[in-house]
C-alpha cells in the first residue's frame, strides 16, 4: 500500500485550474521531493493534501484511506504532519512550551483542563528529549519569537515530527538559510525524520539529488515527470522545462 | 518562588485591612472601606475570567458582562428560593450555582460565537450582548425590568453558622471566592487547553496542524470563563441583593476590557492590577471629581499607545535588568521623570476640573475646591497655569522620555549580554 496517493486532484480558484490532474504514490519510507519552477503548484500541492484548502476533484489518500475532505487537525492526527514556507511556531510561547504543546494531542491529552502539565512526567521528558535533538536544549525558556531564523526552522521541523506522525510534508525547510545552516537543517531532517514518509517541496537542487529517493517534477500544475533522481536528470521535458540553466 | 510570598502577602493584607480601619470607639468597622474591598474582589474576578479570553486565547469579547449578570440574576433568584426555605443549599455555594448559570449560557452563545475568531468574533460577541441587555429590559419576569430584582441575603442556611447580617463577613465570603475562582483560573493556565489557548492565540493554523481544533479549544476556554464571571455575579449580587440589567450591560463589559487591558493581560495576575486600581479610581476618585472617568479614559488611550504590555507588562520588562543587579542605574532617569510627570498631570487635572466646573459645577452655584484652594473659574489665571503647566511638562518630559530612552535601551542590549 502507498503512505500518500493522489489521484487526479485538480484545484481551481476561481477560473483558474491551479493544479492540473495530478497523480502521485508515495510508498512508505521514501524520501520524495518536488520540484519545479515558481507558480507551479508545489505549495498549493502540500495545502491540498494537508487539508489547508479543499481539493475540486479528485482523491487524496493516506495510508489507503481518503482525507481530501476532512479538516486539518483531522488528517493530522491520522498521522500526516507538515511544516510551512513561512515559519509558522507559537511566537510568544517559550520554546519548550512549543514542542510540549506539539506532543499533546498524540498522547492523548485531548482538551484537558484537569491534568496538570508539570506533573506529566512522560511528557516533559518526550520534549527535553526533543529539545535535544534539536540542540536547541540552551534556548529552552526563551519565546520562540526571539530565535534565530535557522532555530526557528528547527523548532518548527521539530514541531511537525513531534507528535509522530508517519508522514512528514516539509514545505522549503532551508530556504533562506546559508550553506552551513543548510548542510545542518539537512543532517537534523534525515536524522529525525528516519523511517518517515518525507515529502519535501525544495529549490536547493544540491539538496535535492542528495536527499531523494524519487524526485516529481511539477510544471504549471502538471506532473511532468517522476523518477529516480538519474532518471529525472536524463528526462529531456525536465531539462528543457526547468533544470536546462542548471545544466549548463 | 517570590510572587508566592507576594500572593500570600496579598491575602494577608486583604483580610487584615478591614482591621486596620476598625472603629474602636464605636465598634463598627469602615463600611466605605468594605464596599471598596468587596467591589475589588468581584472585578478580580471579572478581569481575570476576561483575561482568559483577551489575553490568553487572544478572543476580543465585547459581551463579558452577560455572563456576570447573569450570574448576579441566578444569584438573586436562588437566594429568594432558599430564603422561603424551598431551596437547601447554604450560602457560601450560592456563587458556585450563579457560576453554573454563567457556565450554561456561555456554552450557549460560546457554539455561536466561537465558531469565528478576530473582528467576526468580536462582532458576534457585540450583537450577544445587546440582545441580552435589551432582553434583560423585556422580559420582566426573570430580570425585572429597569429596576431589577432584589432578595435579602440572610437566608438562615450557612456551613459555618454565619448571617451575612454585616458587610465583614459578605467581604470574607468574597475573599473566599476570589482566592478560590484565581487559584482556579491559574491552575487551567497549567493544563494543557490553558497552553493550547496560547498556542491558538498565537497561531491557530500551527495548532490545527498538531492536530487541535482551534474552534474547540476556544470554545471550552469561552464557557470556563464565563462559569467564572458568573461566580463574579454570583457575589455582586449576595453583596447588594438587587441586580440590575446594569450588571450584564455593555459599560461593565468594557471596564472588564479595560481593568484587564490597564493591568495588562500578558501576566496571569496583570488583571488582578487592573481591576484593584480601576476600583480604586472608581470609588475614591469619583468622590472628588466628577471628570473620574475622563482620567480612566485617558489612562486607557495612554496605555495602549505607550505600555501595550499594560502595568504588569512594565513590571515584568523591568525582570532582566533586575536580575542582572542593575536596577539601580535606573533611579536617576526615573527620578528626573517625575517633575515633568507631574507637571503634565496636575496640568491635565486642572485643565480638565477647571473645564468641568465651568459647565456643570457653576450651573449648581457650587465653589471649586483644587489642590486645598478655593477657585475662581472664570479668572484667566487658573486658566493660565494649568495650560502652562500641561505644555511646558508634556515638553519637558518628552525631552526627558527620549533619554530615559536610551538609557533603557542601553541597559537592556548590556544585561542580554
Amino acid at each position: 500500500m502507498t503512505a500518500l496517493s493522489l489521484r487526479d486532484v485538480r484545484k481551481n480558484f476561481g477560473a483558474t485550474e491551479i493544479i492540473r490532474g495530478v497523480t502521485l504514490d508515495i510508498a512508505p519510507g521514501e524520501r520524495h521531493c518536488i520540484i519545479g519552477p515558481n507558480g507551479a503548484g508545489k505549495t498549493t500541492c502540500f495545502n491540498l493534501i494537508s487539508g489547508r484548502f479543499p481539493i475540486t476533484s479528485g482523491e487524496i489518500l493516506l495510508n489507503g484511506e481518503r482525507i481530501d475532505t476532512m479538516p486539518p487537525h483531522k488528517i493530522n492526527r491520522m498521522g500526516l504532519s507538515r511544516s510551512f514556507q513561512i515559519t509558522s511556531i507559537f511566537q510568544r510561547m517559550s520554546v519548550f512550551e512549543n514542542l510540549r504543546c506539539a506532543l499533546l494531542w498524540s498522547r492523548s491529552y485531548r482538551y484537558s483542563f484537569w491534568s496538570p502539565l508539570w506533573r506529566q512526567k512522560a511528557l516533559n521528558e518526550a520534549a527535553e528529549v526533543l529539545l535535544e535533538d534539536l540542540n536547541l536544549t540552551a534556548r529552552r525558556d526563551i519565546l520562540a519569537g526571539l530565535l534565530s531564523y535557522a532555530e526557528q526552522r528547527a523548532l518548527e521541523i521539530g514541531m511537525t515530527i513531534a507528535g509522530g506522525a508517519s508522514v512528514v510534508l516539509l514545505d522549503e525547510p532551508t530556504a533562506g538559510m546559508s550553506n552551513t545552516e543548510t548542510d545542518y537543517a539537512m543532517a537534523l531532517i534525515r536524522r529525525v525524520t528516519h523511517g518517515k514518509t518525507l515529502l519535501m517541496v525544495e529549490h536547493d537542487m544540491k539538496v535535492v539529488f542528495d536527499l531523494a529517493d524519487t524526485i516529481t517534477v511539477l510544471v504549471y500544475g502538471q506532473v511532468i515527470a517522476s523518477g529516480s533522481p538519474v532518471d529525472v536528470r536524463a528526462n529531456r521535458a525536465v531539462q528543457e522545462a526547468y533544470l536546462g540553466a542548471l545544466e549548463e | 518562588m517570590k510572587s508566592r510570598w507576594l500572593i500570600l502577602v496579598l491575602i494577608v493584607l486583604a483580610i487584615a485591612l478591614p482591621w486596620f480601619f476598625y472603629d474602636w470607639g464605636h465598634h463598627r468597622h469602615a463600611g466605605f472601606l468594605l464596599s471598596m474591598l468587596s467591589q475589588m474582589g468581584m472585578m478580580v474576578i471579572l478581569a481575570l475570567s476576561y483575561n482568559m479570553l483577551l489575553g490568553q486565547a487572544g478572543l476580543f469579547s465585547l459581551c463579558h458582562a452577560t455572563f456576570f449578570g447573569i450570574g448576579g440574576y441566578a444569584a438573586i433568584h436562588l437566594l429568594n428560593a432558599a430564603g422561603t426555605g424551598d431551596l437547601p443549599f447554604p450560602m457560601e455555594v450560592m456563587p458556585l450555582l450563579a457560576g453554573l448559570a454563567g457556565l450554561a449560557l456561555a456554552i450557549l452563545f460560546g457554539a455561536m460565537a466561537t465558531k469565528q475568531r478576530a473582528t467576526a468574533f468580536a462582532m458576534i460577541t457585540l450583537g450577544i450582548g445587546e440582545l441580552m441587555a435589551t432582553a434583560a429590559l423585556m422580559f420582566h419576569h426573570f430580570f425585572g425590568g429597569e429596576g431589577g430584582v432584589t432578595t435579602n441575603r440572610m437566608i438562615e442556611n450557612s456551613l459555618f453558622g454565619l448571617t451575612y447580617s454585616s458587610g465583614l463577613q459578605v467581604y470574607y465570603l468574597i475573599l473566599a471566592w476570589t482566592t478560590l475562582a484565581a487559584v482556579l483560573m491559574y491552575y487551567l493556565t497549567l493544563t494543557p487547553l490553558g497552553r493550547m489557548a496560547n498556542a491558538t492565540r498565537d497561531n491557530f493554523e500551527r495548532a490545527q496542524f498538531i492536530g487541535y481544533d482551534p474552534r474547540i479549544v476556544r470554545f471550552l476556554q469561552f464557557a470556563l470563563s464565563g462559569f467564572f464571571a458568573g461566580i463574579g455575579g454570583g457575589l455582586y449580587a449576595i453583596t447588594y441583593e438587587i441586580v440590575t440589567f446594569d450588571a450584564l450591560a455593555a459599560p461593565l463589559s468594557a471596564n472588564a476590557l479595560l481593568m484587564a487591558y490597564i493591568g495588562g493581560t500578558t501576566v496571569f495576575g496583570g488583571p488582578i492590577l487592573g481591576a484593584i486600581l480601576i476600583t480604586l479610581l472608581q470609588s475614591g476618585v469619583s468622590l472628588l471629581s466628577n471628570s473620574w472617568l475622563v482620567y480612566v479614559g485617558v489612562m486607557f488611550i495612554a496605555m495602549v499607545i505607550f505600555a501595550p504590555t499594560g502595568l504588569a507588562g512594565i513590571v515584568k520588562a523591568h525582570g532582566p535588568i533586575k536580575h542582572a543587579g542593575r536596577m539601580g542605574s535606573l533611579l536617576v532617569p526615573y527620578l528626573r521623570l517625575v517633575i515633568p510627570s507631574l507637571g503634565l498631570l496636575l496640568g491635565f487635572i486642572g485643565l480638565v476640573e477647571l473645564m468641568s466646573f465651568l459647565t456643570i459645577g457653576a450651573a449648581q452655584g457650587k465653589k471649586l475646591v483644587l489642590f486645598g484652594g478655593s477657585i475662581d473659574v472664570n479668572a484667566t489665571l487658573p486658566w493660565a497655569i494649568s495650560l502652562g503647566s500641561f505644555l511646558l511638562g508634556g515638553l519637558w518630559l518628552r525631552f526627558e522620555a527620549a533619554g530615559f530612552h536610551r538609557v533603557w535601551e542601553n541597559l537592556s542590549a548590556e544585561v542580554r549580554r
